[in-house]
């Protein structure tokens, strides 16, 4: 049994020697700092005041450039998001223009948004999206918090399924907001370009789009980028992720049903088996 | 077998139908007579557990077919509109997700015990080689429903592995565009693949039928690998298999919703939140993790058409097992020297499998090809030559026996018949 156990280790430890123990990644980052977020862990939830200020980030400066195709203004005030009421989510929308028809006469037209539209693009269509912007694309932020993380590899990623880690991407978020540096001598930046040092190859399209005290909070939160990057990093979260609430709330009753359900067929089991074990 | 038609029908009516139709006397002498061996440990439940997940990815996936449109412009946000606004569409989409997974660990402990335990000796090759036909159109069916979602993993996935078939001399490039449908990953193509995603789930079940009925011919294996030989060897499949699978069913259940409910995006990957997108590759282009050990073989060769036969080798050659295994001891627990070959070949398919997850590059190419050589070494000349040259440890005359202790003590010859 032990020579057995050896030839294991010794077999572990040569496929490690072998292999190096680094992180995946395509191409050369940082790895995000991990944040604290009201909605990690299994009980976690989001924090309704940190979602407003992330979605008055997201109107005053994200939405410039980046849409929300898939969230509607219904969904702000749907439970377990940012806790609008429906007067104020229609408030809300009607600061918007959508783009309708066509009408009688065959036309596209303008009109205050109503509750139940979508979140209107920023450009008409990606085409322009380049024409005005340098040739560079920004991405939609729907589902972003979702397409975005770090792998940061071998043996944190085994962790991460047993410490309910699903936060790499608000992480990843958080980060980039903070991460405008001057490049270090001798990175050639392409035209264009910025220097973050958490955006994959370093050289990003976006200008830094947040500075301190841009953003004004009513309720004495410190308006930093930090803080900043904080909010509008969990907004996304729950843009991508609009069920958390609900999915974590639900899970806990499962996870009860199913812990007590299955201590119940175990004891049921051994009541059954018990006559063939004792009495053969 | 014993326990076979010990049902008598009770009432009127039960008497009535199995004059015409003994579906009653079936089911109880397949499922409540059954006999199985009094041995069997947890390792022998995941039959059970298929059997369920199987239920749970068909009647979630019916559900999910109802919302998902399957045309390119759509299925990424159709798929997202079953997330926000259809009715615990995220927890349909997230058990089926999941379950996908929760599907390839139960199958791949079911293959790994049957592997331990010698379950495909004789007179179990059929049962084995269906097992193996399962586990083929499994990947197939994941493969398909994998690329449903059309975001950039679910395109680019597509790509890569039907561009395998490129490899295939003189007709390579003619079978891609009749299984594209096209000359590019497109429409056509996300339309047959969810037909198929929907078809071949079916199949599989008719295929658990035949192995279900496969195994009830020639009965289960156990851990000691030895026959049953008397009423005292086994025990009635109701209740004592079934509460063992159900309390076993329930440990699985409440692993795979911690997945469900705490980390469902942990099994994924992140890219597949992005819409497909067929003018940018990804950089790192990744299968799911249930088929990275092979992924890996794929890549340690450097001729793809090389590649392309290990890959297939590498599941068919497992076909074979029944053959290519030499010894007359089933069981690894009486087989000191192959048991340790074993595990190592465990290891190692763990190993492909994160190589799989990595760039193909530096160490990790070499590694993958050692750790690939030895997965075929081990099939084709460990498994062959151990039958001949490895002393085995004595069998138990019995599983009673061996359950019960007494009998033959420690050190004593084997049985005649367990020796070659």
């Amino acid at each position: 049994m032990n020579t057995h156990r050896g030839i294991l280790i010794a077999c572990m430890l040569a496929w490690l020697s072998v292999v190096g123990v680094r992180p995946a990644g395509a191409q050369e980052a940082e790895a995000p700092p991990l944040q604290r977020w009201s909605f990690s862990g299994p009980f976690g939830l989001y924090d309704t005041a940190q979602l407003q200020r992330g979605f008055k980030i997201y109107r005053e400066v994200c939405s410039t450039c980046h849409g929300l195709k898939l969230v509607a203004f219904r969904n702000l005030s749907d439970p377990g998001g940012p806790g609008f009421s429906e007067a104020q989510a229609a408030t809300i929308a009607s600061g918007f223009q959508v783009t309708d028809g066509p009408n009688d006469k065959g036309e596209m037209f303008q009109r205050p948004g109503k509750i139940s539209d979508y979140f209107p693009p920023p450009f008409a269509n990606d085409q322009a999206a380049r024409a005005a912007l340098g040739g560079k694309l920004p991405p939609d932020m729907s589902v972003l918090a979702k397409a975005r993380g770090y792998e940061r590899g071998f043996p944190w990623f085994i962790f991460e399924a047993f410490t309910d880690y699903q936060e790499g991407g608000p992480d990843y978020i958080h980060a980039l907001l903070n991460g405008y540096t001057d490049p270090p001598a001798g990175f050639s930046l392409p035209p264009g370009g910025q220097y973050n040092k958490y955006f994959p190859g370093y050289a990003i399209g976006m200008p830094k789009p947040l500075s301190d005290g841009q953003v004004e909070y009513t309720d004495g939160t410190p308006t930093t980028v930090d803080q900043y990057g904080r909010d509008v990093a969990a907004f996304l979260m729950w843009a991508a992720e609009p069920t958390l609430d609900a999915r974590k709330r639900l899970g806990f009753q499962v996870m009860m049903f199913l812990i007590v359900f299955t201590a119940l067929l175990y004891f049921t089991k051994r009541r059954v088996w018990h006559a063939v074990h004792h009495h053969p | 077998m014993s326990g076979q038609s010990t049902y008598t029908p009770q009432s009127p009516f039960m008497q009535w139908l199995e004059r015409r139709l003994p579906i009653a006397s079936l089911v109880h002498s397949s499922f409540v007579a059954y006999p199985t061996p009094r041995n069997l440990n947890y390792w022998w439940t995941f039959g059970g557990i298929l059997t369920f997940m199987l239920g749970v990815q068909m009647v979630t996936g019916i559900v999910l077919a109802m919302h998902y449109t399957p045309h390119v412009d759509y299925a990424f946000n159709s798929v997202e509109a079953i997330m926000r606004d259809v009715d615990y569409g995220w927890l349909l989409r997230y058990l089926h997700a999941n379950g996908a997974s929760f599907f390839f660990v139960a199958v791949y402990a079911h293959i790994a015990r049957g592997m331990y335990y010698g379950s495909y000796k004789e007179p179990r090759e059929v049962l084995w080689i269906l097992g193996v036909i399962l586990f083929l159109l499994m990947v197939v069916t994941g493969f398909m429903g994998y690329v449903l979602p059309w975001g950039q993993m679910s395109f680019w996935a597509a790509t890569v592995i039907t561009n395998l078939f490129s490899a295939i001399p003189v007709v390579g490039n003619a079978i891609v565009t009749w299984l594209w449908g096209g000359y590019a990953v497109g429409n056509p193509t996300l339309n047959r693949f969810y037909s198929l995603h929907y078809l071949l789930p079916f199949v599989i079940a008719g295929v658990v039928v035949l192995h279900v009925w496969a195994l009830h011919m020639v009965g289960q294996n156990n851990p000691t690998g030895v026959e049953p030989k008397t009423e005292k060897d086994t025990v009635a499949f109701t209740p004592y298999a079934t509460v063992k699978d159900a309390f076993f069913v329930g440990l699985f259940c409440i692993v795979f919703a911690w997945f469900v409910f705490y980390v469902p995006n942990y099994l994924g990957h992140t890219d597949n939140y992005i819409p497909a997108n067929p003018g940018q590759t990804p950089t790192h282009i990744v299968p799911e993790w249930y088929y990275l050990p092979f992924y890996a073989i794929l890549r340690a060769i450097p001729s793809k058409l090389l590649g392309v036969t290990a890959l297939a080798a590498s599941i068919v050659l497992l076909a074979f097992l029944p053959w290519l295994d030499t010894s007359r001891v089933r069981s690894a627990n009486y087989r000191p020297l192959y048991r340790q070959f074993l595990f190592v070949f465990f290891l190692v398919v763990i190993g492909l499998g994160y190589l799989g997850s990595q760039p193909p590059e530096g160490g990790y190419v070499i590694a993958a090809r050692i750790l690939t050589f030895y997965y075929f070494a081990f099939l084709l000349v460990i498994l062959p030559l151990l039958g001949l040259f490895e002393t085995t440890k004595p069998l138990p005359n019995s599983i009673s026996e061996s359950v019960l202790g007494g009998g033959v003590p420690a050190g004593a010859p084997a049985p005649a018949d367990a020796r070659r």
